[in-house]
């Protein structure tokens, strides 16, 4: 019992290593009945420490053992449960369960099965280490960890170059968040010589408060968040990668990966509380790629992207709640999203399995009843991430918007206008999504329309599950369950009047997505198709992302080539270096040619010589006697 | 005797300076080591007359030090030198550059 | 055994070794090799005794020897381990059975003479790391230089002759400096005490004035800079490495590269504290450009043993940051750094050789997917890259992070006296692990994955020998990420005794005033 939690962390560790040494050698059921039981007992071990917090939530600690000792710093590596680990790690390990449960149908004829699921504990063990850390040392080394295998994972089917540079771009992106997570950590170290994080909380939280900006602190550990969350700059790696197995996308990219920046943010609330400056940029970054990366998703083509763009901006909502002090809602609406968002993946996961492989929307079509199990459970996920009630998604992005409308800390009508458009937009090209997918008629080839088949039950039982967590999961409000620990902020008095219409409008609004996509495209997308020619420039701009790959590669990635090659190397190291080198050594290879004719054989001239010195010797001997 | 050690002296000075010209100017190479020798005997008779002038025995015994060591030193040196001309064929010093640069 | 004996008997094992090599048939080859072997391993099982029976809480000197040698001159033999070279010991003795199974299958000719020139170069370093007398220091640095020279030059690839020069005369040229810098400090040790002694102990209590120290400190960094490397003093390091043998490039990136940073921790910066806190802008500059410009330069290479060179350097600035940071976070990281890149160096260099053995070729662009046509070897290769770009649970990350950690604590406190340039170089340091993923994630990127080409396929994967030398290596690194603290205990005395004898208040004192440029003036002596 002392030790649950780090039973719970090694458990996956143990899958991890298991599978990756003798997995190979000991066969399918081995690897799946390693892969997938200790997941599932990871969850169980959760569920009963769970049971274990008592009504004050006091945190649960655990100290492992002491990494290191200088001078008077000691850094330990401890695990914290309290309340808010609480809903991470029942995510992490519930819906980390049911993915892993689901790759045994989807994986099943891929001869890497064994080192997938290796890969895939790994990075459980990573993502645990994470939400279970009690110092920032111990959440990096599972936030860098989830990188790894975010890496190892995407590209995955490493034969393929592209695939394999994806998984590059998502660990390097990352990597420049995390310089300036490094240096967050850095000053909050320097400054209040500890990096555990409930003391960090507690130290901010009292008075006096430490001597350093806490919006400095809470701008550059953002960054990191930045670049593990997608947002505005550092999202580009999301998208690219979807080369990943589609189960990949659904656990890291979706569900559990990405939402470290929310949760990280999150439970240093003690800081962002005092860093109004902090708390308004978050906002703002998150309303905006919110904004942004839903513009871009009307306009994709691919299942998969579509999602991915989807997770961008739903996330963007996450630091929406999170600028505005709301840090309950935020981690609520991560909750909700781990369902419906892992709902979407899989089943999208499903239809591509159904399809032989086929990825691209325009090619789709009438699957409605060929694939029903399917068909069914991602309806429920895209109503509840459109927001339609009664279900998950209605609850826990009313929540965002009412806040980021009247919160003391933060919220404004133009926030609220944004992250409503937003909204709108999510039911408009998530409805598009399913329509293009599922209704109308079938755009398939033959040859792959003929192989259609429903997922076998590994794989529909978990869609089922997740789609009844879609719908129901938004009756327990996590937002209450951690008001103890994250309170909520207090909304603008002269607003309160205003709650009850807010929440109409976006229902309202989300029907109106809904309609405006069965208008556009129902019957065959014939509507879409006819104006599609008038916004050309416009859906290309969208398509293309904003040519935002390429601004960063023209404008980082080539000139570091290029200063670094033309400059460093060929100017630098060969012409300045080494030619100053060789230009010394030649020197003395000429001088030495020069003085050397001295020696010229003759015997007469040495003789001379040793008689002129002996002569000029006495002669210096004479003159100081 | 007193008187004579002037010229005696005088001699063994141009006894040497004769050899030591030799040793520069001369391009015969056994001709080089007959003046070598020449210096040798120059210094030795300075060192007899020296010797008879102090009347102690140390200037005698130092020209028996160089009498052995001459004699080494021709005993090694002309063979050295047969060599040279066997592979040179020429007694000419002017044509042994091989220590050249 | 009795304690000093232990050290002595670790320390000349290598010449014994040299001396049984003698006495073995030139035919019998194998013998010579697993011979070696036993040597090197005998080496380390005394060393690990040494390290075990080390005593953390004792911040003297242990298993000291110390033996009148030329009295006259005040030269001692003494030799001692403390807390600073115990774990560069640990590290020579542990590459060294390594370095010898490595190099089994490369060296195919004049076998005696490698393995006696190897033997000759471990005795070279560790006589270097343990010795406590300037002259045995002097002498055992300058033995190093001879085997090197041969080992690149006989053994070596098409340009070995430049490249075994380059590193000679550039290395020698340094001694040279740091020779006449001895004799000096040597000299103001008598004139100031009357006492002529070449221990370390009695020059580190020599009080120069700040002009003096500078041109001396300029003379031993010159040395050092060299060795370690530092940029722009770098250029002959990836010569060396790509025209070096297997073995060769493995006792230079894993320990010889040390031998510069340890000179500046036990010599170069303890003895003139007033010229390094002066100069600590300029030094802390010059660590940070090592790493920035070695992880550039190492990004544009396409020969795979350069790419590796290049990051040598980058990883080596990050000790240099850590010990003039002068904190002791950054200064245990920086041993820790030491030691960490000691090892993944030498794996990755190993590895190097693994594959050049069997395609011949070290151009990055005549390979790739090695993942699926040497699975193993990839495994190891990709936990080799991430230990070396500092991925948490591996001894890169403990060396990194401590050192920033400790380069940004100590310029924090600099920031909140108004002194700023510290801190903008501490930030611009940690732009170096992105750099760092980059160059080595592109590097894996095109070695190991992609479409599969190798040339003079198919090829053999690792073989017994070949695993168990890694498996070693990924062992030891692993162990240094998840608990390094058995090994900051055994270091933590040296390192505060470093930071106080250079962090001195005089120093201290002099480097307030620094904008003003005066200089410390001479005490006479007691």
């Amino acid at each position: 019992m002392h030790h649950l939690l780090t039973l719970i962390v090694l458990l996956p560790l143990a899958g991890f290593l298991l599978n990756g040494l003798a997995g190979p050698r000991l066969g399918k059921r081995f690897v799946t009945a390693v892969g997938c039981g200790l997941p599932i007992l990871a969850f169980l071990a959760t569920v009963q420490c769970v049971l274990t917090l008592n009504a004050a939530g006091d945190p649960l600690v655990e100290r492992v053992y002491t990494w290191a000792r200088i001078g008077e710093s000691t850094f330990d590596v401890a695990f914290y449960f309290d309340r808010l680990t609480a809903v991470m790690t029942l995510i992490v390990t519930g819906v980390g369960s049911l993915i892993h449960v689901y790759s045994v149908g989807y994986m099943k004829e891929d001869k890497g099965y064994a080192r997938y699921f290796a890969y895939l504990n790994l990075f459980l063990f990573f993502m645990l280490l994470l939400v279970l850390g009690r110092s920032l040392l111990v959440l990096f080394v599972g936030w860098e960890g989830v990188g790894l295998a975010s890496y190892l994972l995407i590209g995955f089917w490493f034969e393929d170059a592209e695939k394999a540079r994806a998984g590059k771009k998502a660990f390097i992106v990352n990597r420049i968040g995390d310089a300036g997570f490094l240096v967050g950590m850095f000053v909050l170290y320097s400054t209040l010589g500890t990096l555990d994080m409930d003391r960090i909380n507690a130290a901010f939280m009292a008075s006096p408060m430490p001597a350093v900006s806490a919006s400095l602190v809470g701008i550059l550990l953002f960054i990191g968040a930045t670049g593990k969350s997608a947002q505005i700059p550092l999202y580009v790696w999301l998208p690219d990668a979807m080369a990943g197995p589609t189960p990949v996308s659904a656990l890291i990219h979706a569900a559990t990966m990405v939402t470290a920046g929310v949760y990280m943010i999150a439970r240093l609330s003690g800081i962002y509380v005092h860093a109004p400056e902090a708390s308004q940029v978050i906002a703002v970054v998150g309303v905006l790629t919110a904004f942004f990366a839903a513009t871009i998703a009307i306009a994709q083509t691919d299942i998969k992207r579509v999602l991915a763009y989807s997770t961008i901006s739903q996330l963007g909502f996450m630091f929406v709640a999170l600028g505005v002090g709301a840090y309950g809602v935020a981690i609520f609406h991560l909750y909700t999203h781990a369902f419906f968002k892992a709902c979407l993946f899989l089943g999208s996961g499903s239809v591509i399995h159904a399809l032989s492989g086929e990825q691209d929307i325009r090619k789709m079509g009438g699957l409605a009843k060929k694939i029903p199990v399917t068909f069914v459970t991602f309806a429920v996920a895209t109503a509840a991430i459109a927001g339609l009630p009664p279900l998950a998604g209605y609850f826990s992005k009313d929540e965002i918007l009412w806040f980021a409308f009247a919160s003391e800390r933060g919220g404004s009508p133009l926030l609220w206008g944004l992250a409503a458009g937003t909204a709108l937009l999510t039911a408009f090209y998530m409805f598009r999504l399913l329509w293009l997918t599922f209704f109308g008629r079938s755009r398939m080839t033959p040859e792959v329309e003929h192989h259609i088949h429903e997922s076998p039950f590994s794989m529909t039982s978990v869609l089922v599950v997740l789609a009844v967590f879609s719908a129901i999961g938004g009756f327990f409000s996590i937002p209450h369950f951690l008001e103890p620990l994250l309170p909520m902020p207090e909304a603008k008095q002269e607003l309160h009047h205003l709650e009850t219409p807010l929440v109409v409008v976006s229902v309202v609004l989300a029907l109106l997505g809904l309609a405006a996509a069965a208008f556009f495209f129902g019957r065959d997308a014939e509507r879409a198709n006819r104006l599609r020619p008038r916004f050309a420039g416009l859906q290309k701009l969208l398509y293309d992302k904003y040519y935002i790959d390429e601004l960063y590669d023209r404008l980082i990635t080539r000139p570091l080539y290029w200063i670094s090659d033309r400059v460093f190397l060929r100017i630098g190291d060969r012409a300045l270096l080494d030619g100053t080198l060789n230009g010394l050594a030649g020197l003395a290879q000429r001088t030495a040619g020069a003085l050397g004719r001295v020696q010229t054989g003759n015997l007469h001239l040495y003789a001379l010589f040793v008689l002129l010195g002996s002569l000029a010797c006495l002669l210096l001997v004479w003159r100081h006697v | 005797m007193a008187d004579k050690v002037p010229l005696l002296l005088s001699l063994a000075v141009a006894i040497f300076a004769l050899g030591l010209l030799g040793v520069v100017v001369r391009r015969n190479v056994l001709v080089m080591l007959m003046c070598m020798e020449l210096m040798l005997n120059g210094v030795n008779l300075s060192l007899v007359t020296f010797a008879h002038q102090t009347g102690t025995a140390v200037g005698a015994v130092l020209v028996f030090l160089i009498f052995v060591v001459a004699a080494a030193e021709i005993a090694i040196a002309i063979p050295i030198v047969l060599l040279l001309v066997r592979s040179k064929r020429t007694l000419d010093l002017d044509a042994y550059t091989d220590l050249k640069g | 055994m009795s304690e000093p004996a232990l050290l002595n008997v670790v320390l000349y094992l290598p010449v014994a070794g040299i001396l049984l090599l003698l006495a073995v048939p030139r035919e019998q080859e194998s013998l010579m090799r697993w011979l070696s072997f036993a040597v090197m391993v005998v080496q380390l099982v005394f060393t690990v005794m040494l390290y075990s029976r080390f005593d953390s809480a004792d911040p003297g000197l242990q298993f000291e020897t110390r033996l009148p040698w030329i009295p006259d001159w005040g030269v001692y033999y003494h030799i001692g381990l403390d807390g600073m070279n115990v774990l560069l010991v640990m590290l020579t003795a542990f590459l060294g059975p390594l370095v010898v199974a490595g190099s089994f299958s490369a060296i195919t000719k004049d076998v005696k003479l490698f393995y006696a020139m190897v033997f000759l170069i471990q005795f070279a370093m560790l006589g270097t790391f343990v010795a406590q007398d300037l002259f045995v220091f002097y002498l055992f640095w300058e033995t190093m230089l001879i085997p090197m020279f041969l080992i690149i030059g006989i053994w070596g690839g098409e340009r070995r002759i430049y490249a075994t020069l380059k590193f000679v005369l550039y290395t020698a040229f340094g001694s040279i400096l740091m020779l006449a810098a001895v004799i000096y400090l040597v000299y103001s040790l008598y004139t100031s005490t009357g006492v002529t002694s070449f221990a370390f102990t009695d020059l580190y209590k020599t009080e120069l004035p700040l002009r003096v120290q500078t041109v001396l400190l300029a003379a031993f960094a010159l040395s050092f800079a060299i060795k370690v490397p530092m940029v722009p003093l770098h250029t002959w390091l990836p010569d060396a490495h790509v025209e070096a043998p297997t073995a060769g490039s493995v006792i230079l990136a894993g320990v010889l590269l040390k031998m510069g940073t340890y000179g500046f921790m036990k010599l170069g910066f303890p003895l003139f504290p007033d010229a390094t806190q002066f100069f600590a802008p300029t030094i802390m500059t010059l660590a940070v450009v090592s790493i920035v410009y070695g992880a550039c330069l190492a990004l544009v290479q396409t020969d795979i043993k350069k790419i590796i060179a290049y990051s040598s350097i980058s990883h080596l600035g990050y000790v240099m940051l850590g010990l003039i940071s002068l904190d002791l976070l950054g200064i245990q990281g920086a041993v820790i750094q030491m030691v960490s890149h000691g090892l993944t160096a030498a794996g990755l260099f190993l590895m190097v050789g693994m594959i050049y053995e069997r395609c011949h070729t070290r151009e990055l662009a005549a390979y790739g997917g090695l993942a699926k046509l040497l699975p193993v070897y990839s495994v190891f290769f990709m936990i080799l890259t991430l230990a070396s770009v500092g991925l948490p649970t591996t001894s890169g990350f403990t060396g990194e992070f401590l050192v920033l950690l400790g380069a940004f604590r100590s310029a924090w406190a600099q920031y909140q006296q108004g002194i700023g340039y510290p801190l903008a170089v501490s930030v611009t340091a940690v732009t170096g692990v992105v750099l760092g993923a980059l160059y080595m994630l592109w590097f894996a990127q095109r070695f190991l994955f992609g479409t599969d080409k190798a040339p003079h396929q198919p090829l053999k994967d690792l073989d017994f020998r070949e695993r168990a030398i890694l498996a070693t290596i990924v062992a030891a690194v692993f162990a240094l990420g998840l608990f390094p603290d058995s090994a900051l205990q055994k270091t933590e005395l040296a390192a505060k005794q470093y930071q106080q004898l250079v962090a001195t208040e005089r120093a201290k004192m002099g480097r307030s005033v620094q904008r003003v440029a005066t200089e410390s003036t001479t005490r006479s002596a007691p």
